[in-house]
């Protein structure tokens, strides 16, 4: 990319435009090891860097706290703690000023940040850490949120509760009903490269932090708010990610907020980069949930009313997890027409870590609990829970019925999962292999097949009104080069690229004539943060937007200066046709400087027709849905609970891609996640509130080998946005995510083939080869009590 | 007398190293990031799971030179003496040129956020070194030891499978310098004993066995670092200081593997991937079990020696080797006494192991043709993973079909790797029939009382443990059901 061959004036085409498939921007660089990431920047002289002192209890007041032999140990310059703080301590995304950048009295969670050692090297800093004295007065902590009432105990913020009909009497009516919970465990992002921060002290009351974070503006506006500065004082940038998943949405602030306030206090430049088992224990998680869940429905299996209850484990702070809890009950519906529906949600506070975004913001936890639904009332009415799933989904696009209103009130008006599923059901042949596995099962005494197929609808937007904008700064160089920057932040999900592949669209020229540059909040202020999926939407548009102005003077430009009328300046593959004549793009760019046209702008966009009362529980709370459906067969071993994924197959819409190859890639690595969220990857906590698997020695993610062994991931190709998106694409990052449910649902099924499928086996997630047994030895039980 | 240096002597990518202040805990990783800023290859845990870091080593074995993928984040640079390190940043070709594995990985998509990636691409570029056309089972063996977040790894694969249309792997630089290389790493093994460092900050890197011996009963309270795959977190981790440290994992005579009356001698120096060859061909029930250990950075690191002389209750090696019925040669000076291996574990943290004392090699004894032999690893993610149960398993019928011997060791179930004695003495002498097994099944409890934790409750253990003998008893009747889920086998 960005080499320097002259552009071809004859193509066709442009290389890279929208609708292409195009490799990651950076993908030379990746696999070089010459991407720069935070912790690869040369660091300016006399960096210094800091290790994090973590309380060791869970809950307490905090009695002593004696620094000393930290202050003394070698190498250290300075330790920092909750006095050290100019402005306020706090980096609170939801302006509740209940998380303190270093805890003040008492301490809420094991592993909350006390203090921070400055010291000359990393290492120094980190054995430092280890020599602080600190003596608390324990209290008890409350670490589960199975055993708390979801009415009754504190909560870190308002909950939300959705209704529309009367659910109760809906299921005190219905032919059948039941009542039952699910226990559904959160999960740490892993995001390869661990939290870090670079900061460096300007003039006056000004800083530049380097941070590795989803939210570049908040990540500014926090650090301004603890040091007291306004937020012009302020400069985050962050060319790329290792990776955040919602993990540096809001969690990136406390690190960056303790090296500006280190780099500011000593005037030099300051790293701080969390050791893995210290960012497992200091960062939050997705929520883990116990959701209660009633359900009326006919002998058919036509749902008639549901009641839920989402309970989530906020942690000792709201952070995100009012916005999480909503959009667990924004999704509680996945793919389902609930003619009654009551559903409220209840983020509790534990002292354990805050939790927070984690792709899928909730969303997928609401999923898992309408398909807990779906299994419940397909096994009480003895049919395939496919056919449970087929018989409620949501009227499809266009059709006439009522069926098609949210239980938030919007309309369905995109709905394309009938087709959907029936494509997938037929690639992946479900009728046949549901007849092998029957047979297979008949002759395998210990191993057991299972398959199931899992829809998904999520809803696109920011439920936060005031995040769906976003802007752009676009410039052409008189050379013709384009530089684009805005408000979204590269993670890997190539973002970066999707919208140069915008820009070079607009201006017809080559891809690698624009030029992807880091985020700062120097040049596009006020950004959203990188999540909800939205990145490419709105950061797409904004670029569009831009562009289109500096194309329009161009061709007002052109036509006032070759007298033709601007109808008659076409935009062709790196040329410009005026009239008659073509002239190249960059030679237009070249005229138009000399002759003194702007060619820089600032783009913008807002999502149109959005709209939320959280308080009401109505409104248009998404701009349009992304669909998808998943089918995976497993194989268990019923004397272990080991389970292999044979086979999954997924159809995914993203509308018209704007790149498809990575588009796969996302759908690809979402389902992974996905799948590792609800198998393998286990959050355990001691009976003293310390989190036990804070290293991927215990806490394991999907491997190479855990992919399903075969592996079809394929995109719609005859989708495209209902509403006018960027180029009719849709958003990729989080959609994906949860056609994991598939893994955990074939599980489930392999399971209840040990008791003839007649009873639900109600496995709960992760879905460890443990639960899997557990389950197993139950049904078996229960079938031969029966 | 042994000559002594006191610098480390390695080759780094294309230049000659030779440092005379090295910290006995300096890890690569830290070498190659801080001292040197070559930053391609990335921290991604410190604890040697994730890969992140993955650099290759090359090191003479029997004058062959051998590279292979490592942690660098948990491998120390006194361990590095003589040795061939290749970082990313050597696959750097004429004018920027991407090396094959890069290409390939850039066209099929196998990097999203990047940061895993260039580890993927030296475990990538060992397996290619070794075997240019692997089939899907190698490349995921070879990428045990790497974790990628983003990409849900299906880009990988097809990226390693297209590898070797990309280039030949005698044209590779490694391979074209291979002599030199060779020569260069002759030379600098002088046969020298190395020390550095004075007080609480020493290591030392012996020039033989004897000088190893030697070294152990003069030093107060030494580390020995083999692989460093526990001793590299007891640092990163830990904190610990481990000063003096003595490293062994150069020790040809350590390292040899050798068979005599169906006794495979295993020295303590030898790598879980130098054992694999021997031990799957002669005892083939071990090779998917050594598979499973850890990732294969870390196989290429570990000793079998340090996963015995550790200690652990939940080490793979020990309960297979005591169901084989192996010893132990544990030596010191010149003395050498050989134990029943069992014998070793003697509770939780303590063997007997006396100061001074190292091991040499462990002896293990290749189960007789008309004998079943089984082991079995219970994991929460079936590779790389730390053991929650593992069963092994020693059984010889009679001719009548009654139990002659049977010998059964289990790790993750106690404090120490530990024979079910009384479910072998349940099932000895008895018909080797299922309900035989199950009356056995029941006397679990008299043996074990395991514990729970954050890979498995109590409760699973037992019952794992219990139904991995029905898991045996059905394998010894054959049958054409398959009786465990495989990864390789294709539904
Ligand atoms: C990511 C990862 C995954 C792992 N997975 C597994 C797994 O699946 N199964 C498993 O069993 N283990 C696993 N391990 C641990 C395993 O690799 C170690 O137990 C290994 O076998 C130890 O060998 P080493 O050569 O690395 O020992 P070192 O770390 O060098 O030493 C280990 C201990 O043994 C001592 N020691 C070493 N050699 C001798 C000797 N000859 N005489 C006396 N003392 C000696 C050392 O002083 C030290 O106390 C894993 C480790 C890591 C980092
Ligand atoms: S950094 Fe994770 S294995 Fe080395
Ligand atoms: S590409 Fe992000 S972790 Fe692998």
């Amino acid at each position: 990319m960005n080499k320097h061959a002259s552009p071809n004036l004859k193509a066709a085409k442009i290389a890279g435009g929208v609708h292409t498939d195009q490799r990651h921007d950076s993908a030379h660089k990746h696999v070089a090891g010459t991407a720069v990431y935070i912790d690869d920047m040369p660091e300016p002289a006399g960096t210094l860097h800091v290790g994090i002192g973590l309380s060791s209890v869970a809950h307490g007041k905090l009695k002593s706290v004696d620094l000393s032999a930290v202050r003394s140990a070698p190498g250290v310059v300075d330790v920092l703690t909750h006095a050290d703080v100019p402005g306020e301590n706090d980096v609170s995304p939801s302006g509740m000023h209940d998380d303190p950048v270093f805890a003040e009295g008492k301490v809420q969670f094991h592993g909350q940040p006390i203090f921070a050692v400055i010291a000359e090297t990393r290492e120094q800093g980190r054995s430092a850490a280890r020599l602080a004295k600190i003596e608390y007065e324990e209290l008890p902590g409350i670490f589960d949120i199975w055993n708390l009432d979801p009415e009754k105990d504190k909560q870190v913020t308002t909950p939300l509760t959705l209704t529309r009909g009367d659910a109760a009497a809906a299921i005190a009516a219905a032919p059948h009903r039941i009542k039952n919970r699910m226990k559904l465990g959160g999960q740490d992002h892993f995001y390869l490269e661990g939290q870090v921060s670079l900061a460096i002290p300007g003039e006056d009351d000004e800083v530049i932090v380097y941070c590795s974070t989803q939210g570049p503006s908040e990540t500014q506006h926090l650090v301004a708010h603890v040091l007291g500065v306004p937020s012009h004082a302020v400069t985050v940038e962050v060319r790329r990610m290792g990776g955040g998943f919602g993990g540096k949405e809001t969690q990136a602030n406390q690190c960056a907020a303790i090296a500006a306030i280190a780099a500011k206090k000593h005037g030099r430049a300051v790293k701080i980069r969390l050791d893995r088992d210290e960012d497992m224990t200091a960062t939050g998680k997705r929520h883990d949930f116990a959701i209660d869940y009633e359900v009326g429905f006919d002998d058919e299996g036509n749902i008639l009313g549901v009641d839920f209850m989402f309970a989530l484990n906020a942690g000792f702070s709201a952070d995100l997890s009012g916005p999480v809890g909503d959009r667990a009950l924004f999704h509680c519906d996945n793919a389902y027409f609930y003619p009654h529906v009551h559903a409220k949600s209840a983020p509790l506070y534990t002292n354990t870590v805050s939790n927070t975004a984690f792709r899928g913001f909730g969303g997928p936890q609401g999923m898992v609990g309408a398909e807990r639904v779906i299994d419940e009332v397909a096994f009480a009415v003895g049919k395939d829970p496919l056919e449970i799933r087929k018989l409620n989904f949501y009227d499809p696009m266009g059709a006439e019925g009522e069926r098609n209103v949210t239980p938030y009130h919007q309309k369905v008006e995109d709905n394309i999962i009938h087709r959907i599923v029936a494509e997938l059901a037929e690639s992946a042949d479900y009728a046949g292999r549901r007849r092998t596995i029957d047979a297979f099962n008949a002759n395998s005494r210990f191993i057991k097949r299972g398959m199931a197929l899992t829809p998904v609808k999520f809803g696109i937007s920011f439920t936060k009104t005031e995040s769906n904008q976003a802007g752009a700064l676009v410039h052409v160089y008189n050379d013709g080069s384009v530089h684009m920057n805005h408000g979204g932040t590269e993670m890997g999900q190539g973002l970066h690229l999707k919208v140069a592949q915008v820009v070079a669209e607009e201006f017809q020229i080559d891809l690698d004539r624009v030029k992807i540059t880091a985020t700062t909040t120097a040049k596009v202020p006020n950004t959203a943060p990188t999540a909800a999926s939205s990145g490419a939407d709105l950061n797409g548009m904004a670029a569009q937007d831009a562009a289109r102005q500096i194309r329009k003077r161009l061709t007002d430009f052109a036509a006032e200066k070759y007298q033709v009328p601007t109808d008659q300046v076409v935009f062709l593959p790196n040329r410009v046709r005026i009239g008659n004549q073509e002239i190249g793009f960059n030679e237009l760019v070249k005229q138009a400087y000399l002759n003194r046209i702007q060619l820089s702008a600032a783009g913008f966009y807002k999502t149109p027709k959005i709209h939320w009362d959280r308080a009401k529980g109505r409104g248009h709370a998404f701009y349009y849905y992304a669909y998808g459906a998943a089918c995976s067969e497993v194989s268990i071993d019923t004397l272990t609970g080991e389970y292999v994924v044979e086979r999954t197959d997924i159809l995914h819409d993203t509308g018209r891609s704007l790149n498809r190859a990575i588009d796969i890639g996302q759908v690809e690595g979402g389902f992974i996640q996905g799948m590792g969220w609800l198998t393998t990857e286990e959050l355990v906590w001691d009976d003293k509130g310390r989190l036990r698997t804070h290293a991927p020695s215990t806490y394991k993610i999907p491997l190479a080998s855990d992919r399903p062994k075969i592996f079809n991931v394929a995109l719609t190709d005859w989708s495209q946005a209902y509403e006018p998106t960027i180029h009719r694409s849709k958003a990729v990052g989080e959609p994906p995510l949860p056609h994991g449910m598939s893994v955990l649902h074939a599980l489930s099924d392999a399971v209840a083939s040990v008791a003839d499928h007649k009873i639900c086996p109600r496995l709960d997630a992760p879905a460890t080869p443990e639960r899997v047994l557990m389950a197993v030895e139950r049904l078996k039980a229960e079938a031969a009590g029966k | 007398m042994t000559k002594t240096r006191n610098e480390i002597r390695f080759l780094l990518n294309g230049e000659d190293v030779a440092l005379s202040q090295v910290a006995p805990d300096e890890t690569l990783l830290d070498y190659l990031r801080l001292r040197r800023s070559l930053r391609g290859s990335k921290e991604g845990c410190a604890e040697g799971d994730c890969g992140a870091c993955t650099v290759l080593v090359g090191r003479l074995t029997d004058g062959k030179l051998v590279y292979e993928s490592v942690n660098a984040c948990i491998r120390f640079v006194g361990s590095l003496d003589g040795c061939h390190v290749v970082t990313i940043e050597h696959l750097r070709g004429e004018a920027g040129k991407l090396h094959p594995v890069q290409q390939a990985m850039v066209d099929f998509h196998g990097s999203q956020c990047g940061f895993c990636t260039p580890g993927f691409v030296m475990s990538l570029y060992g397996l290619w070194m070794k075997e240019p056309k692997p089939a899907d089972a190698a490349i995921e063996k070879a990428l045990q030891g790497n974790l990628c977040r983003c990409t849900g790894y299906e880009a990988i694969m097809r990226a390693a499978r297209a590898i070797s249309s990309y280039g030949k792997v005698a044209k590779d630089p490694l391979a074209v310098e291979r002599a030199a290389v060779t020569e260069k790493l002759t030379v600098l093994r002088d046969g020298s004993r190395v020390e550095i460092g004075a007080e609480k900050h020493r290591l030392i890197v012996p020039a033989d066995v004897d000088d190893f011996a030697s070294i152990l009963e003069s030093e107060q309270k030494p580390t020995i670092v083999a692989g460093s795959t526990d001793v590299g977190l007891w640092v990163t981790k830990h904190m610990r200081d481990i000063s003096p440290v003595v490293f062994i994992g150069h020790l040809d005579g350590l390292r040899t593997i050798s068979e005599k009356d169906g006794l495979v001698s295993i020295g303590a120096g030898v790598t879980y991937t130098e054992a694999f060859e021997t031990l799957s061909k002669r005892i083939p029930a071990l090779g998917p079990l050594i598979d499973r250990i850890g990732g294969e950075q870390v196989r290429n690191m570990g000793t079998i020696g340090g996963n015995i002389a550790n200690g652990s209750p939940i080490g793979d090696t020990p309960p297979p080797f005591i169901a084989l019925g192996a010893t132990l040669t544990l030596r010191k000076g010149k003395a050498r006494r050989t134990i029943p291996l069992e014998e070793f574990f003697i509770a939780y943290g303590k063997q007997d192991r006396q100061p001074g004392e190292f091991v040499e090699a462990v002896h293990v004894p290749v189960p007789a043709k008309d004998s079943y032999f089984a082991a079995y690893k219970i994991t929460k993610r079936r590779d790389e993973d730390i053991t929650a149960a593992l069963g092994a398993f020693l059984l010889t019928l009679a001719r009548d079909g009654t139990v002659a011997s049977i010998r059964i060791a289990y790790g993750g179930m106690a404090a120490t790797p530990k024979r079910a004695r009384a479910v072998e003495a349940a099932l000895t002498g008895k018909p080797w029939t299922e309900a035989a097994v199950e009356a056995a099944m029941t006397k679990y409890a008299e043996d074990f009382t395991p514990l729970t934790d954050m890979r498995a409750t109590a409760e699973y253990r037992m019952l794992a443990a219990r139904n991995l003998l029905m898991r045996f008893f059905a394998e010894s009747q054959g049958g054409k059901a398959p009786i465990q889920v495989s990864r390789h086998r294709v539904a």
